[in-house]
């Protein structure tokens, strides 16, 4: 469970974002409707990138501790959904400092942007119902079915909130913005995705050393828990 | 059967506990007066978000009923007893989330009448905002009673069961919401229908996922 495997990732990753936005920022020319405005686009797109994958990655750990009933399931599943929320509260930040400027509004009830938000309530719900359920087992159970059943919910959330109102940009990738603007797009979303992975193992293996600790017998016995929390079963 | 029997006990306990439901529609009614505090006199404005109030007091009062959802289960460990008997799980879950859907529609129904005369609003389709009525009910009540499972086994369940079950049901307030105001202020689109269909789906999901999910919740 050590090994710098998390600061290899997250200092490539500090290398990635500061080439990626120092090209963005200085080098890339600017849009042409919205001037450099844009430019936080070379950071908000990756963001959103890493968000989405986090959440994705959460509801798999979700259903594969559900199956199998791992603690390391749990602990992935831990770091996901802190991650993931962390990364979505950055996306909405970076959001309404760009909506501002260009919307002249912080905030729109756009489906993009309010299935963001919905998302980003449900999983802080669970973070919270993670802090006051003591039991580990419980813990780990209840918050896998929260997660199943939250994640089912985005998609009927977006296509509600599409019916109800619609003002986003199109979805933007290196197919929809001009080739200028590949290189540093790229970069950064290799850059987030590298501090996300190195974020959620450090995450992970900070969950596992408090399962250790909490499944540790009080008196010292003969089952290994660090075998435990790494994936054994129970 | 296993089904039935464990309806009739839910159907019984809540019958006990009559005064706690009344104590819940006068709740309701409250928050229902309350908006008009909160919008104003403007007789227009209160008419244009009828539902909307309707809605939201349906939905913060259900969370009252839905956290009591098993709290007589959980005296005296009453809820091992149940696990215990050769009954599945589901029956247990599905009486407990028809009991609450039957509350809450009942809730909802009962409220109407003080939106009309609260806000002043015509009724022109009443058979259909009972449907959607009966739709939005379910659909809370789904995913509510097995929150209400998770959350009554832990601590604070009048907070956690709240910041769980909100999210979940944007979907099922914005089409409540959209399809009554439809059905009062008129539908030159025929909007009605897709929102009742997205209901339908959502209760569909819900209604299915959530039973096969209670055992996890509920087991040792």
């Amino acid at each position: 469970m050590r090994g710098p495997l998390p600061f290899i990732l997250i200092g490539l990753a500090t290398l990635c974002l500061a080439f990626g936005s120092y090209y963005g920022l200085f080098v890339a020319p600017p849009e042409r409707y919205m001037g450099d405005v844009q430019r936080i686009m070379y950071i908000h797109v990756p963001t959103a990138w890493a968000a989405m994958l986090a959440f994705v990655w959460a509801s798999v750990c979700a259903v594969m501790f559900l199956l199998r009933g791992t603690w390391l399931w749990d602990a992935r599943l831990e770091a996901a959904i802190e991650v993931g929320v962390v990364l979505g509260l950055t996306l909405c930040l970076q959001g309404a400092i760009w909506a501002r400027p260009t919307w002249g509004v912080w905030w729109d009830w756009d489906p993009r942007l309010t299935t963001t938000a919905v998302l980003l309530v449900a999983f802080a719900g669970i973070i919270i119902l993670r802090q006051v359920v003591d039991d580990p087992a419980k813990r780990a159970t209840w918050s896998s079915v929260a997660t199943v059943i939250a994640a089912v919910d985005v998609p009927i959330v977006y296509f509600s909130v599409t019916w109800w109102n619609s003002l986003h940009q199109i979805q933007s990738t290196p197919d929809t913005v001009a080739t200028a603007f590949h290189l540093p797009l790229r970069m950064n979303a290799v850059g987030v995705l590298l501090l996300m992975v190195g974020l959620m193992i450090a995450r992970t293996r900070h969950a596992q050393l408090r399962l250790q600790r909490e499944l540790a017998d009080p008196v010292p016995n003969q089952i290994p828990t660090a075998t435990i929390a790494a994936g054994g079963t129970e | 059967m296993q089904l039935l029997a464990a309806v009739r006990k839910d159907v019984l306990l809540q019958w006990r506990l009559r005064s706690r439901s009344l104590a819940v529609f006068v709740f309701g009614a409250t928050v229902l007066l309350l908006f008009s505090f909160a919008v104003g006199p403007n007789a227009g404005a209160l008419r244009q978000h009828a539902t909307g109030f309707l809605w939201l007091a349906v939905l913060l009062s259900s969370t009252l009923t839905l956290a009591d959802t098993f709290q007589s289960e959980m005296e005296q460990r009453a809820l091992e007893g149940l696990l215990l008997l050769p009954a599945s799980s589901a029956a247990l879950y599905y009486a407990k989330a028809l009991v609450n859907w039957l509350q809450l529609s009942i809730f909802g129904l009962s409220l109407l009448p003080f939106m009309v005369m609260l806000y002043d609003v015509p009724l022109p389709r009443v058979p259909a905002l009972v449907g959607i009525i009966l739709l939005g009910a379910a659909g809370l009540s789904a995913p509510g009673t097995l929150y209400a499972a998770l959350t009554a086994q832990a601590k604070g369940r009048h907070t956690l069961l709240p910041l769980l079950l909100f999210p979940l049901v944007v979907p099922v307030l914005l089409g409540s919401v959209r399809a009554s105001a439809l059905l009062i202020d008129g539908d030159p689109m025929e909007q009605v229908t897709s929102w009742a269909t997205l209901l339908a789906s959502f209760d569909l999901i819900y209604w299915s996922l959530c039973g096969l999910l209670f055992e996890r919740v509920v087991e040792d």
